[in-house]
């Protein structure tokens, strides 16, 4: 039997899935006070849960926790006012903003422009995912911390100081016009990509929270394609995303070991999800336009084809590589462009590639390079030097099957070379 | 700054680790401190011997009391420690994600007083 009150808690929750970014950025999107909309929304769901297994489930739930939150925005903002005791001015303001809500017919989809809120040139880039989380999907701040390694206390306050500067700095709760649209879009893209890849960086799906990061940041996606459906960017990072999804489960053997990439079988890759990707890529590209997401899509797609029984199309990757390294000059493109070369004019000429990033100092920590170095060392029998590269990337390595992964190619080395190689 | 990393783990699941994932695993290790030196943030690290062989001292109405076993009786104990310095808390977050110990065990990252 349901207890009496389960119904209501499913109801509740499923409301708020549905419907948290679309009340916090209804709520906040006069007043920019993204704290007191949260708060008077998380009081709306704890009446929601009290009421609701007595009378009923409303019909229209979302409209419900509007009309509660709303109630507790001007209740707060008289309580405020009260114990400042002064007649201010901006409180004033605060309710006349809220009860003019009133008027407006149902609720709009004010997401969007809180996400353009969030993602702001004025907000620290580092926390503008995690706000977009918090404020768009309701993520509690001790959850996005573990998704993004950082303390919770200081994932709380990040999110605080950054809540703050949109209430006083007066950032507005709006989509850019057309000329500073593009530039403004990247930001918020960048934000949405950020969450998919702190998702991403869990393969084996152990920790809940992080797994699910990944499904919402493609429900993110997907919300801004909706909402502009006509930028090729917007259709393009979904089309990475989707690209990304569709070969989570291959990248893990049944006994839950790490297969890279080239060792996948093309069969445990998800076809429903590369047909959409591909659908949303080619709609892209008839937009024309190219950047930085169509092309990271189109290097997915042509690993793609391998599902056709040949290879992938490399020759390829490494012109889209070049564009991709000519329009961001990042080091981690040159890295994956360097492995691409290799496929294409031999390791050799990966390895030289390569070499030119060797006195970058900001890649010293970087897992990636190393076992790209090791890998390519390996192939051209530099067996000492590529021991030393696989020993760099186990050390940095945080997940443990990719590093045993690693492990076992370095064991591997070991067997080809002279006996005496140093035991660990 | 400097924050200790301390690695809490199950001494009954590293006593019945087979041979061929223990050395797998103190390879990991090795890799791990190479990288660490490397980057020159680890400035000490040790591996502690079981809490079977720990002593507790703590002085009872003036006297020392000494007892056998570890100050608290856990399935996870401290197994050893590192000692490291960098610019802040993600840094020594990013460290401690990467030692095997947070994959076998649990780490507790503490900052230490700087005097």
């Amino acid at each position: 039997m349901i207890p009496p009150g389960a119904e209501a808690h499913r109801a509740a929750e499923s409301a708020a899935r549905k419907s948290y970014g679309k009340l916090v950025a209804y709520l906040a999107a006069r007043t920019r006070d993204l704290a007191s909309a949260e708060d008077a929304l998380a009081d709306a769901f704890a009446s929601a849960l009290g009421n609701w297994p007595v009378s009923g489930v409303p019909a229209n739930p979302e409209a419900w926790l509007m009309t509660a939150a709303k109630r507790k925005l001007i209740d707060g903002a008289r309580r405020r006012r009260r114990a400042e005791k002064a007649a201010d001015g901006l409180v004033l303001h605060t309710e006349e903003l809220i009860s003019a809500m009133e008027e407006t017919e149902g609720i709009g989809d004010e997401r969007l422009r809180l996400m353009f809120a969030c993602a702001h040139p004025a907000i620290d880039p580092a926390v503008r995912a995690p706000l977009i989380l918090q404020t768009i999907l309701g993520f509690d701040a001790a959850t996005i911390a573990s998704a993004f390694l950082v303390a919770p206390a200081t994932m709380s306050q990040r999110l605080v100081r950054a809540k703050t500067k949109i209430c006083e700095a007066g950032i507005p709760f709006r989509v850019p016009e057309r000329a500073e649209l593009m530039g403004r879009l990247e930001a918020v893209l960048d934000a949405v990509y950020a969450v998919f890849t702190e998702g991403w960086a869990d393969p084996a799906g152990t920790e809940t929270r992080r797994r699910e990061l990944s499904g919402e940041a493609i429900w993110l996606g997907r919300l801004v394609v909706s909402l502009l459906p006509e930028e090729p960017e917007t259709l393009g990072l979904l089309a990475l995303m989707l690209h990304a999804e569709a070969r989570k489960q291959a990248r893990r053997d049944k006994a839950g070991r790490y297969v890279p990439l080239a060792e996948q079988d093309p069969a445990n890759w998800d076809e429903r999800l590369i047909e959409e990707a591909e659908c949303l890529l080619f709609q892209a590209g008839k937009l024309a336009a190219p950047a930085r997401f169509q092309i990271e899509a189109a290097i997915q797609s042509a690993h793609a084809i391998r599902r056709q029984g040949g290879p992938a199309d490399w020759p390829a990757i490494v012109r889209l590589y070049d564009g991709l390294l000519a329009l961001t000059g990042s080091p981690v493109v040159e890295i994956n462009r360097a492995v691409a070369l290799a496929e294409v004019a031999g390791a050799a000429a990966g390895l030289a590639a390569l070499n030119d990033l060797a006195a970058n100092a900001r890649l010293q920590d970087y897992q990636p390079y190393w076992a790209a170095l090791a890998e390519l060392l390996a192939r051209t029998d530099a067996i000492d030097d590529a021991w030393q590269a696989y020993q760099r990337a186990i050390g940095l390595e945080s997940d443990p099957a990719v590093r045993e992964f690693l492990q076992e190619r370095q064991a591997r080395l070991s067997s080809r070379t002279t006996p005496g190689r140093p035991p660990r | 700054m400097k924050y200790l990393l301390m690695i809490y783990n199950d001494e009954t699941e590293v006593m019945t680790l087979p041979k061929d994932k223990m050395e797998q695993r103190l390879g990991a290790y090795g890799a791990f401190i190479e990288a660490m030196n490397k980057a020159g943030v680890c400035v000490a690290i040790d591996r502690l011997q079981p809490s079977s062989n720990a002593t507790t001292v703590r002085m009872v109405d003036g006297k020392a009391k000494v007892l056998n076993g570890p100050y608290a009786e856990t399935k996870e104990q401290l197994g050893g420690y590192i000692l490291i310095d960098v610019p802040d808390l993600d840094a020594a977050l990013a460290w401690a994600a990467r030692c095997p110990g947070a994959g076998h065990g649990i780490m507790e990252i503490r900052p230490v007083w700087s005097m």
